[in-house]
């Protein structure tokens, strides 16, 4: 009979977790739903559940020239994160597994930048970029990002290199490899994960932020989540091409943090928690 | 053999070598992250209004005594203060209930985990406009139709709940982050001591108590720590629901609106370093604590 017991309240908290869960998932959810809804249904006072997909919304966007957007988000996140990679691990191996004489000053100021408001900048790096010809310019987008989230990296990459054993690159050493083949044939194997892992955060960040997109870029190298409140039109009904954007904008990072989940976590703790 | 007549080189040469690793990051992030601060003060020190321009020139501390006169700071400070606090403690006992009902073994499980973990992960742009007109709305929005079912009327979200309106959606974006660390802390948690608590009479709260939340002390630290770096920074949320009104302006708002709608670059200036003060004060506490949780946790 205890048995019997424990199973039906096992099987009430896993119903209750589920309700919990989809819950919590609805907006998500809705936002999807109303990206193939018309405008009409998205804005039905009832909220519409079952309707006729209408897919009028995806060729607005389209129309409105997202694809410009997406691929000036692909340019300052990608090539964010591939300067914070490159810059990233030889500085986490300085720190790690060759560590200069005082390692934690520089993993110290690295941190202290990402505790630096970027607000209170922002206005100089405006008026800087203005003067060298570099506002709206992505490139300058791709090097700003790329400051913001290298103490990431750094902090990340030095958690993963420390978990090689150092009898492995001792016997390496020993065996005469120089420092290069070191790196290439022992190091970087071992490392891909963990180089994985902090390019997803890197990138994830970079590919969302919405604050110095807005304020450093106008036209040509406006990214996509500034381009998002364009849709909000005081006069009309927008609901539905508002989803259908905000759904196309956020899709590609929704669905690679739900691949890499295992490396999501120890990313966001900057390698702290497997 | 090579090895053997040039050891004490090597040494140095590693020095070198690594210096070499570390130099061009340190470079590379001295000059994007402090050279705009260093300009942020030489700005700080000069009359210079955009509209303005004839009246350019060197003022002193001008800017500062209009910062400190104008009573934007301490309400801003609050603002921060409130709205982080509420968020991050919000999301963790959220984020809390989540790691424990999801560490369970039950069906479906790795979807349930994959779903939640979504609002993270959702550009908070797109978040804060999708709960803005699809959630909030007071004519077509999802809560008010529940609402209004309810027969009570309707709510205007952001102009009668401004401060929880911000605090929700971020509380909502959070969870899933506060999840995913104390889950990753749950599950480094030996079943057997657990087991054995079982059988030694110990009930669940007991167990909990004692032993599950001890252990996820580190990854509560953690988790608390990163939330509130990211959180304390927050601007999307606020500039898309309410525009600083209802005391949700923020320092990062107060910032942005003093530079980008007061058009007085040295005013603006100003107030950045006085933000920038505010937070090495607070950081400094927090970097102690972060180096203890993280550093001295995987010191080789």
């Amino acid at each position: 009979m205890n048995a019997t017991n424990s199973r039906t309240r096992g099987t009430l908290i896993t119903v209750i977790t589920w309700i919990l869960v989809l819950l919590f998932f609805f907006p998500v959810f809705w936002m999807a739903l109303n990206a193939f809804k018309s405008e009409t249904d998205a804005a039905s006072s009832t909220p519409l559940l079952f309707f006729t997909p209408d897919l009028d919304s995806f060729s607005v966007v389209q129309d409105r020239g997202m694809v410009t957007y997406l691929r000036n988000s692909l340019i300052a996140a990608g090539g964010a994160t591939i300067v914070i990679l490159i810059l990233a691990l030889p500085a986490a191996y300085a720190l790690s597994i060759r560590p200069i004489k005082k390692v934690q000053d520089p993993l110290f100021f690295f941190i202290s930048t990402r505790f630096l408001p970027i607000a209170a900048v922002t206005l100089p790096l405006y008026m800087i970029l203005k003067t060298i010809g570099f506002l709206d310019n992505i490139w300058a987008l791709v090097l700003i990002y790329g400051a913001i989230n290298l103490p990431i990296a750094v902090w990340m990459l030095r958690s993963f290199l420390l978990e090689i054993p150092i009898e492995i690159i001792e016997a390496a050493q020993i065996d005469g490899a120089n420092f290069l083949r070191e790196f290439t044939r022992i190091v970087l194997p071992l490392i891909l994960p963990g180089l994985a892992a902090a390019g997803l955060i890197c990138f994830i960040f970079a590919w969302n932020e919405y604050f110095l997109a807005t304020l450093l870029t106008s036209n040509d190298a406006r990214t996509t989540p500034p381009f998002l409140g364009s849709f909000v039109d005081g006069r009309g009904q927008f609901l539905a091409v508002l989803s259908t954007a905000a759904l196309i904008a956020a899709l590609p990072v929704i669905i690679a943090g739900w691949i890499a989940q295992k490396q999501l976590v120890r990313g966001l703790a900057l390698g702290a928690v497997k | 053999m090579e090895t053997e007549e040039i050891k004490p080189v090597v040494v140095e040469k590693t020095t070198w070598v690594s210096r070499g690793l570390l130099l061009p990051a340190l470079v590379f992030a001295i000059v994007l992250t402090q050279i705009p601060f260093l300009v942020t003060i030489a700005y700080s020190s000069l009359n210079w209004n955009l509209l303005k321009p004839a009246e350019f020139g060197f003022v002193g501390f001008d800017n500062y005594v209009k910062v400190f006169q104008s009573g934007n700071l301490i309400p801003s400070i609050i603002a921060t203060v409130l709205i982080t606090t509420l968020a991050v403690v919000g999301s963790l006992l959220l984020g809390l209930f989540f790691a424990i009902l999801l560490d369970r073994q039950f069906k479906g499980r790795a979807v349930a985990r994959t779903l939640m973990i979504t609002p993270f992960l959702l550009m908070p742009a797109a978040a804060a406009l999708v709960w803005k007109y699809s959630m909030f709305d007071t004519n077509i929005g999802v809560i008010n139709y529940v609402v209004t079912s309810l027969g009570l009327p309707p709510i205007e979200w952001s102009t009668d709940f401004p401060l929880y309106t911000v605090v929700i959606v971020l509380i909502w974006q959070f969870t899933p982050f506060m999840m995913l660390i104390l889950l990753a802390g749950l599950q480094s948690q030996s079943k057997e001591i657990l087991e054995a608590a079982a059988v030694d009479g110990a009930g669940p709260l007991k167990t909990f108590a004692f032993m599950t939340l001890p252990h996820l002390r580190m990854y509560i630290e953690i988790a608390v720590l990163l939330g509130t770096i990211i959180i304390i920074q927050v601007f999307d949320p606020i500039a898309i629901l309410t525009k600083g009104t209802g005391g949700t302006k923020t320092l990062s708002y107060l910032l942005y609106e003093r530079a980008f709608i007061g058009l007085d670059v040295g005013e603006a200036a100003a107030y950045g370093v006085v933000v920038v003060i505010l937070t090495i004060i607070v950081a400094s506490v927090a970097l102690r604590t972060m180096f203890k949780v993280f550093i001295s946790g995987v010191q080789r």
